[in-house]
């Protein structure tokens, strides 16, 4: 809490009201308590109201019984990243409690269960500890069912009192959420909320409120990564798509499944990972851009299929949500270690576009972008995102859909004659005709993975495949010079530059700003197209000392990560350095900086 | 975001519109308008006949080029797109199946043909028949099983009998052969019928009936590799001594119990159609899901129903 004015523990039997601008609020318990849902009833209400909102939440890999937590940063300001440390903590449970306390500031507010919560003494004098029989009170405030599941949103009704929460928004909230159930469970909701909020909070040393924030032009729309990226699909005018469930992939394929139908499109659970690659190609072939997508062991299956549609040229829409890896890894933890099999994975030489989303929202326009590449490049390109930015919820501004959204239906009208790999082309891409068209020549083209002549009919020529292999690496090329230079966060010019892609965008702004801040001359670059990567990148790093390119992956034999070593192998600036971890978690802005400094010491060191 | 929706053509660049005669005025297609690449295979191959067969179908049916889709994955066989002049594709081994799933639900404007071989339908393919089949996806497989590799020359493949010699067991095949048809009426599949292609009158009228058949429907069409596993069929063929035998004309092609007894029969077994039910196929099942959803949503643009869920997450 930014201006937080948490009194010193004395007993004052009434809790003193704060102005505060932002806070991180944690709650920890079991998944099976509903955790996430006052995650998203406090950051849909903060949608609503004029705040930032980003949250942060894991789910354990046992689908029920293991611990659960949800982080919620609410704040009037832009909020970056899901917070370093929380200022409140909510424990449901001995194990929460304790597991949890460290990820809590130095005098913060822990909230706790005490019917299940047996404090630390020597904790107490750490943090402010306030104990609430949770679970007794809500099985007296909805009746003598012990119900675990009316909890969570007693809790909530704690929370909403203790930040002075919009009462009246979290009721309409709490009625949207189980609008079309049993009256009773929203009756039951609503008595816990409203016994939580009426409990007496005297032992709190302080109650908040956040400051009025800059009243926004355009409305706000929340929602998680994996929501971002299916709609941002629909909007682009993707119609089909094929999958196999995999963590965290799935969301967005039972998304596509329950609204292409309204679109006229459908969406196939396939038998396996290799079907649904296939599947997309097919209907891709059928003349419009499909979609596949899966989580890493997933696109290692797909590997084979994807070297297909980069060899035919076939555009296509591949997700990628990274996940902790290798095999099995840690399905429920993020990681950035997927960038090498995207960018290469493969056999032979097959080159493609691989795109990384910043953020939640980032995620709605690279959906379109990836399906306008895809089409413009006959091209198949792999969205790169990740388990961080796909469960995290955050608000942003509404995406204007009358225009964005596009219609892409296949031209089927006649043509004369047709040669789907002319390397006569004037921009040199290849566009398949989609079948159903009538070609009055009657020479009909053959799609193709093997090398192929013009008319699409296989080859051994030494010349062809010398020529179709620079055919499908140049139109990238230029791809990867009408892409705009990403722009530094920050001045142009400067000491310290932090490279980055995906999920850490916003941790990497907010180091930029503290360091700042400090008086440090830090900027940061998002690259949002890592594969190929758009020109004038040299021009940038030329404005800096250092460059530390920050990745969620190992720094691998030779001591940097993978984003690091390709600009290595790229600049051969020596100055490019790398910054990374591998331990499932998102970046902390302190743990960046430190690790900065850390490095700059050792370099100094060494001179 | 980067706006390109409208800056590049939707077709290629070497493109001229063609302006062409009604269907009602065009003239039905002749074998020479069909046939594209000559054959690469061997002299003698028993794929020639159903490649030729394929062209006199599309000719009786006096369809058009455009209005037919060949699919095929690697083999041998699967080189069969290439001799056809028509709309093809050449996709990677054992994974032609999803790939005309995908154009099939696409576009009910085309009949889907797959073409292929045993390794590509039962070994490395398997999972995809076993789910297109259960999915009822309309299209016809024509599976070209020649009992051996045969572009890799000569290892024992998927329906290989016990004691083929090849270079993979080179004591005789130990592992129990697929029975293809026992398998696809497990899995589900809603049309299967069993041919040679020595006898091209048959070939041409299982193609016909699979062609008429509405879902998946599956051909396992005995074809001779010369090369590598001369005589496997002779005893299917009369000509070589063998004999031809029919499905009795009492089967009853919608008991999947008397589909199975028939396949157990030894080797040559009986030719035609074994099994054929009526079950609505995944393109149907699809489209009345379509059709519920957008009865719900009449009336608007896309973007307005896309706007409703946003509307929804305010």
């Amino acid at each position: 809490m930014s201006d937080s004015t948490v009194a010193s523990a004395s007993s004052v039997p009434q809790p003193k009201l704060s102005k505060i601008s932002e806070a991180v609020i944690r709650i920890a318990g079991n998944s099976q308590d509903g955790i996430q849902a006052i995650g998203g009833f406090l950051a849909r209400l903060a949608g609503r109201s004029e705040q930032e909102v980003m949250t942060f939440m894991t789910i354990p890999s046992t689908i029920s019984g293991g611990a659960s937590i949800f982080q919620v940063r609410i704040g009037t300001g832009e909020v970056l990243s899901p917070g370093d440390d929380a200022d409140v903590l909510l424990a449901f449970y001995e194990e929460s409690y304790e597991k949890h306390l460290a990820a809590l500031k130095k005098g913060g507010i822990v909230l706790y269960d005490s019917d299940h919560v047996d404090p630390d003494p020597e904790k107490e004098k750490e943090y402010h500890h306030v104990g609430i029989p949770i679970t007794s009170l809500t099985v007296e405030a909805i009746g003598g069912t012990a119900r675990d599941k009316g909890k969570n949103i007693y809790a909530l009704g704690l929370i909403a009192r203790m930040f002075d929460l919009n009462v009246e928004k979290l009721e309409k909230l709490i009625s949207e959420r189980f609008a079309g159930k049993d009256e009773s469970i929203t009756k039951n909701a609503l008595a816990a909320f409203h016994a939580g909020y009426a409990y007496n909070l005297s032992g709190l040393m302080a109650t908040f409120h956040f400051t009025e924030s800059a009243k926004r032009a355009g409305q706000q729309v929340v929602m998680n990564g994996n929501e971002a990226l299916g709609y941002g699909l629909i909007a682009a005018g993707v119609r089909f798509g094929a999958g196999y469930p995999i963590t965290p992939w799935s969301d967005i394929m039972e998304l596509l499944r329950r609204e292409l139908p309204k679109y006229g499109g459908m969406f196939i659970q396939c038998e396996d990972e290799i079907a649904s690659i296939a599947m997309a190609l097919g209907s891709s072939y059928s003349g419009r851009v499909a979609v596949t997508g899966s989580s890493g062991p997933g696109i290692s299956l797909k590997t084979e299929a994807l070297g297909w549609g980069i060899m035919a040229e076939m555009p296509l829409v591949v997700i990628d949500v990274q996940r902790g890896g290798p095999s099995t890894g840690m399905p429920t933890n993020v990681e950035q270690s997927d960038l090498n099999i995207a960018c290469f994975g493969g056999h032979g030489d097959s080159p493609r576009v691989v795109l990384a989303p910043a953020n939640v929202e980032d995620c709605f326009y690279t959906a379109i972008d990836a399906v306008n590449i895809a089409r413009k490049y006959s091209v198949p390109v792999i969205i790169l995102t990740d388990q961080a930015i796909a469960t995290r919820i955050e608000a942003f501004e509404e995406p204007d859909l009358k225009k964005l959204c596009q219609d892409i239906s296949p031209d089927l009208s006649a043509v004369t004659d047709f040669k789907p790999y002319d390397l006569q082309l004037p921009d040199g891409v290849t566009r398949h005709l989609a079948p159903g068209t009538r070609i009055a020549s009657g020479k009909y083209p053959v799609v193709t993975g093997l090398e192929h002549d013009e008319a699409g009919h296989p080859t051994s020529s030494p010349k062809l495949h010398q020529q179709m292999t620079e055919k499908r690496r140049n139109k990238l090329k230029v791809l990867a010079h009408e892409w705009k230079t990403p722009k530094t966060f920050g001045a142009p010019e400067g000491d310290v530059l932090l490279v980055g892609w995906g999920s850490s965008q916003g941790p990497l702004r907010e180091a930029v700003e503290r360091a700042r801040a400090a008086g440090d001359s830090y900027s940061s670059l998002h690259i949002r197209m890592v594969n190929p990567l758009p020109d004038g990148l040299d021009e940038v790093f030329a404005g800096f000392n250092h460059v530390f390119v920050v990745e969620l992956n190992d720094q691998g034999f030779y001591g940097y990560g993978q984003l690091a070593a390709l600009l290595r192998a790229r600049y051969c600036d020596a100055k490019i350095r790398g910054i990374n971890k591998s331990d499932g978690l998102t970046w902390k802005v302190k743990e960046i900086l430190q690790r900065v400094k850390e490095q700059l010491e050792a370099a100094k060191q060494k001179n | 975001m980067i706006n390109i929706a409208n800056d590049f053509p939707a077709r290629a660049g070497n493109l001229t519109a063609a302006t062409t005669l009604p269907d009602s005025d065009r003239k039905p297609l002749t074998k020479k308008e069909i046939a594209a690449d000559h054959p690469t295979w061997c002299p003698g191959c028993g794929d020639f006949s159903v490649l030729a067969l394929y062209f006199k179908l599309i000719e009786k049916r006096a369809t058009w080029h455009e209005k037919v889709a060949t699919i095929a994955g690697i083999g041998c066989s699967s080189r069969f797109p290439y001799f056809v002049q028509g709309h093809g594709v050449h996709f990677i081994h054992g994974r032609a199946l999803p790939f005309a799933t995908g154009l099939a639900l696409s576009r009910p404007d085309l009949h889907v043909f797959v073409f292929g071989g045993d390794g590509d339908a039962f070994s490395i393919g398997g999972n995809h028949l076993t789910h297109t089949a259960r999915k009822n996806v309309r299209m016809t497989y024509v599976i070209m099983d020649n009992q051996v590799y045969g572009l890799t020359k000569k290892q024992t493949s998927p329906t290989s009998p016990l004691g083929f010699k090849s270079k993979t067991d080179a004591w005789g095949a130990v592992d129990y052969p697929i029975n293809p048809v026992k398998q696809l009426v497990a899995a589900g599949a809603t049309f299967i019928a069993r041919t040679t292609s020595t006898n091209p009158k048959h070939v041409l009228a299982m193609m016909e009936a699979a062609m008429d058949h509405d879902g998946f429907s599956v051909i396992q069409c005995l074809s001779e590799c010369v090369e590598f596993y001369e005589g496997a069929f002779d005893s299917a063929n009369p000509r070589k001594g063998g004999a031809f035998n029919e499905v009795p004309e009492d089967h009853d092609v919608t008991d999947d119990v008397a589909a199975y007894k028939l396949a157990s029969e030894p080797f040559p077994g009986k030719f035609g159609i074994h099994y054929q039910v009526e079950r609505a196929t995944k393109n149907k099942l699809e489209g009345d899901i379509i059709a519920k959803y957008q009865e719900k949503v009449k009336g608007l643009e896309p973007w307005q129903i896309l706007q409703k869920n946003f509307d929804r997450m305010k």
